[in-house]
């Protein structure tokens, strides 16, 4: 039964309306670019990628300095009738790495989709744009939400501008991978309304913090978590539900998939976590952890096994991105039942959450080196892929720095991040996770060594590198890879900033 | 039993007729008139169920636009349904058993309601003089949670770019390809003509009233946007090229002023979307005014597609 | 005895059956899109349902889950006209309607940059 301790008591804090600029910003920037059309591309871009990293910083020192959440009520309405915006610790965190990773994405692509001087207005670069801004939006808002119906609306905002740029060069293959992506999200989508409106009906309100002393343990909530969970599964494309992914992630332009891989499947499992742990503390029990831990396993074996398969590169990447999401699952057993004290001191918490950090930044890095060595060599066929290391040293050598990440080697953030789920699953004696993350990490060495491999050997026929791609795209790639790299400069324990804003309510029921 | 009781289970034996039939039937285009049906029947369930505003939105929106895209699209792919190859027969079965599980899942909730029933409507009323509003719903929608309205219009702005995107390169800018019947001295041509003007004067007139009685911009503005996919189809009105400036301004002019009203809350009010006391119902009437005409437009062009061919 | 807003609340959760049934089943994706809008307004009849109970302060329902299924409709419809615009340039491009499951290795490989 749930513990009557002390929640939070939330008013809005002095600092709370960059919560309300962070999404605005990019809102503005859609809004002018679709009015004002391909010329001013640049200039309002150019203006917000900075802007919006500045907001990001603001939120990150303010929660830092002030040792606790940022509230907003929008309209000064509180809950259950407004709707209320929050920052704690971990959403301070996920709105600079968005912000970092969208930034980079942004300087990537000033090349490929920068639209041509006095030229009429092209397609691609507009979309690309109102899309990216769209992204950006919708994950900020996910991330610092407290309403279930509005992060219901950004759900789909998400949804709405990720499918189009998977289908943004127009072939027919990419049009399949989108429509399929729709048609999955769209179900997801449902179901997660559905859990909403069961929510209402037995709770009365949709605002988070409300529903934490409100839940218990009865079947409308179970019924209600599960079918959102699904739902949001759906859309995280987590074992069994990772079909619509690898085309969807290896058919988009790259900045698109990095976009994809890094960010916006991380949006719905950030929710999952949101609904589990502060919607509805206690209602998570050892069965319901396992299971979802379990699909993680399978994700990370069949995901790495699968990409070891791969011809092509792109597609390697996306198996790798369906791997790389199922050790985030491991929060679950992890760190909802942490045997002693709360949950978030442990290191199941921060391990989970550097995990998506130190893959967000790697995976970005990964797509770009792809696309970069796709555009010089006009294919992206592993086989041929000797040479490269000569022709793109950066690229390679920024695919190789992602890929330990990947692997868990250090000095990255994926080892921070491998370490700290290691001594999690020791310490609570769930040992056979830790076995599932060494196998995995073996099989990511497999195919990121086959992939360095090739593209270090010596090729016999020499090639005609198709496009010399500029030195600053390079640098970008390698720029967000050395993100990953610095993560590790994370301590190796519990981090004390995911832990601001946290409620002091267990999470789960007791036995 | 009285009438009413058995009218309401005649209407939802026919909607649950009519909601089989959509699925069952063979030919897709069948199943998308029937669909234009099932959304006036849903909206009479709605009428029942004392929510008119919902009950006008579903009329306009589920019947009106969605039944055109529906049929439309419906029309086109008639060709490729020969190709289709149905599920096999157990697993439709085990599908079906599945879903009636589901179902009947769901009826338990139902009909095992909580014992303590929360609603918000006494806090919405009690707060709705300050804003000088009569409609609560309006003041869910532009008060309470302005906020979810505001970011349902970017929402709506990202699908219509979108759509446009699905265009190929050259067509960019180009003309949408709704179909259109150009036959003067038809029905379609008469219909449009009568139907559009009443329409229109209904559509503003459904704005206008929403703040104090069922309507909105939604609802008006859904109803214009219908009215004008029907003066396109009839052809007495070109369909404009998506590169018109005009056509852009309108398009964003609903979000911005919305938006431009709670960023001035900042200065003005108590913060973001918060309207200052005496002003919000004036505000409230601006926003919706440039709502309605946003809505209007971009679900029109939501309806008409992306480009198809080159501008004139 | 069952009174009509029970009736509804019924209704509800039959048209989520059907439209589950018609997504999952149904091989077309455009039948998938109608059956998704039925399923979609089962939900909202729901959340209806749930209003109507929540009749007080002299109003006939609580406003505020009208207004969210208000929201959701049109969500919903945009939705749609996505998937539609999806489906109608899958026909153009390829002549089908389809989405049988295809191999993403034998996916035609990209030969421009990226």
């Amino acid at each position: 039964m749930m513990p009557s301790a002390a929640l939070l008591t939330d008013a809005t804090t002095a600092e709370g309306f960059l919560l309300v600029l962070a999404i605005v910003l990019p809102v503005i920037g859609i809004l002018l670019l679709f009015a004002l059309g391909g010329r001013y591309i640049e200039r309002i871009v150019l203006f917000l990628i900075p802007a919006g990293l500045g907001v990001a910083a603001a939120v990150f020192t303010a929660v830092w300095r002030g040792g606790q959440a940022l509230v907003y009520f929008v309209g000064g309405w509180e809950p259950p009738l407004g709707i209320a915006l929050r920052a704690d610790g971990l959403s301070a965190a996920m709105m600079v790495t968005v912000a970092i990773v969208i930034g980079g994405t942004a300087l990537f692509a000033r090349q490929e989709f920068g639209q041509p001087r006095g030229r009429p207005e092209a397609r691609a670069p507009l979309v690309f744009w109102i899309l990216l801004l769209a992204i950006w939006a919708a994950l900020n808002i996910i991330v610092v939400g407290d309403d279930l119906f509005n992060l219901y609306v950004a759900l789909e905002l998400l949804t709405f501008a990720a499918v189009p740029l998977v289908c943004l060069k127009g072939y027919e293959d990419t049009i399949k991978a989108a429509l399929r992506y729709m048609l999955f999200a769209l179900f997801g989508s449902m179901l997660y309304l559905f859990g909403t409106v069961l929510i209402y009906g037995a709770y009365g309100t949709l605002d988070i913090v409300l529903l934490a002393g409100r839940v218990h343990a009865e079947p409308v909530a179970w019924i209600a978590a599960g079918l959102m969970t699904m739902g949001l599964l759906a859309k995280t494309a987590l074992f069994p539900f990772h079909l619509w992914l690898p085309p969807a992630h290896a058919g988009a332009p790259a900045p698109g998939s990095a976009v994809l891989s890094a960010l916006v499947v991380k949006g719905s499992f950030f929710l999952i976590v949101r609904l589990w742990f502060d919607a509805m503390p206690g209602l998570m029990n050892f069965a319901a952890a396992q299971v979802l831990a379990t699909l993680g396993a399978g994700a990370i074996l069949f995901g790495s096994v699968l990409a070891l398969r791969q011809q092509r590169l792109k597609l390697l990447i996306a198996y790798s991105t369906i791997a790389q999401i199922g050790y985030l699952f491991f929060i679950f057993p992890l760190a909802a039942i942490a045997t002693a004290g709360d949950p978030w001191s442990g290191f199941g918490w921060t391990g989970g959450w550097m995990q998506l950090f130190s893959h967000a930044f790697a995976k970005a890095a990964m797509f770009m080196a792809a696309g970069l060595i796709a555009e010089t060599l006009g294919h992206d066929r592993i086989a041929e892929f000797g040479g490269v290391a000569r022709a793109l040293p950066i690229t390679t050598f920024t695919f190789g720095i992602a890929g330990l990440s990947l692997m868990g080697v250090p000095p990255s953030g994926g080892f921070v991040a491998k370490w700290l789920l290691l001594q999690a699953s020791v310490m609570e004696g769930q040992w056979w996770w830790a076995a599932v993350m060494l196998v995995g990490g073996l099989l990511a060495g497999g195919y990121i060594f086959m992939v360095l491999g090739k593209a270090l050997s010596s090729t016999d026929v020499p090639f005609e590198a198709r496009d010399s791609v500029a030195r600053g795209r390079e640098f970008v790639a390698l720029a967000l890879a050395l993100c990953a790299v610095l993560l590790s400069l994370v301590p190796l324990r519990p981090s004390e900033f995911l832990q601001i804003g946290r409620p002091a309510v267990p999470v789960v029921a007791p036995p | 039993m009285t009438l009413t009781f058995i009218f309401n289970v005649v209407l939802v034996a026919l909607l649950l007729t009519v909601a089989t039939w959509i699925i069952v039937a063979r030919a897709a285009f069948s199943a998308a008139v029937a669909f234009v049906a099932y959304g006036l029947l849903l909206a009479l369930v709605w009428v029942e169920l004392s929510a008119i505003d919902v009950a006008l939105t579903e009329a306009a929106i589920g019947s009106g636009v969605t039944g055109m895209l529906l049929l439309g699209a419906a029309s086109r792919l008639r060709e490729t349904e020969a190709t289709a190859v149905p599920a096999g027969r157990p697993l439709t079965s085990a599908v079906a058993v599945l879903c009636a599980l589901i179902a009947a899942g769901l009826a338990a909730i139902v009909l095992f309601p909580p014992s303590i029933v929360f609603t918000l409507a006494p806090q919405a009323m009690a707060r709705l003089p300050e804003s000088g509003l009569g409609n609560p719903v309006a003041g869910v929608l532009f008060v309470y949670r302005a906020f979810d309205t505001l970011l349902e219009k970017v929402v709506l702005v990202l699908a219509l770019v979108s759509v446009w995107s699905l265009a190929p390169d050259r067509f960019w800018g180009g003309v949408p390809g709704l179909h259109v019947y150009q036959q003067p001295n038809s029905v379609l041509t008469l219909l449009a003509q009568l139907l559009a003007p009443l329409g229109i004067v209904m559509g503003i007139y459904m704005f206008w009233t929403g703040a104090n009685n069922p309507g909105g911009a939604f609802q008006g503005g859904t109803v214009l946007a219908a009215m004008w996919v029907l003066v396109m189809i009839a052809g007495l009105q070109n369909v404009p090229s998506t590169d018109r400036r005009a056509l852009r301004y309108l398009v964003v002019l609903g979000p911005s002023i919305f938006l431009t009203i709670g960023l001035a809350g900042f200065l003005l009010a108590n913060g973001f979307l918060a309207y200052p006391p005496g002003y919000a119902k004036p505000l409230i009437i601006v926003a919706e005014a440039a709502l309605t005409l946003s809505i209007g437009v971009t679900l029109g062009l939501l309806t008409a597609g992306p480009p198809e061919r080159v501008a004139r | 005895m069952m009174n009509a807003i029970t009736l509804f609340g019924l209704c509800g959760p039959a048209l989520v059956g059907l439209g589950l049934f018609g997504l999952i089943t149904n091989p077309q994706p455009v039948r998938k899109i109608l059956a998704f809008n039925i399923l979609g307004s089962g939900t909202f009849l729901l959340f209806g349902v749930i209003a109507r109970r929540g009749a007080a302060a002299g109003l006939d329902g609580d406003p505020v889950p009208q207004a969210l299924v208000i929201t959701g409709i049109v969500v919903a419809f945009a939705a749609t006209a996505m998937a539609i615009a999806l489906l109608l340039r899958l026909f153009e491009e390829t002549g089908r309607a389809s989405l049988n499951s295809s191999n993403p290795n034998n996916a035609s490989e990209t030969t421009d940059a990226s």
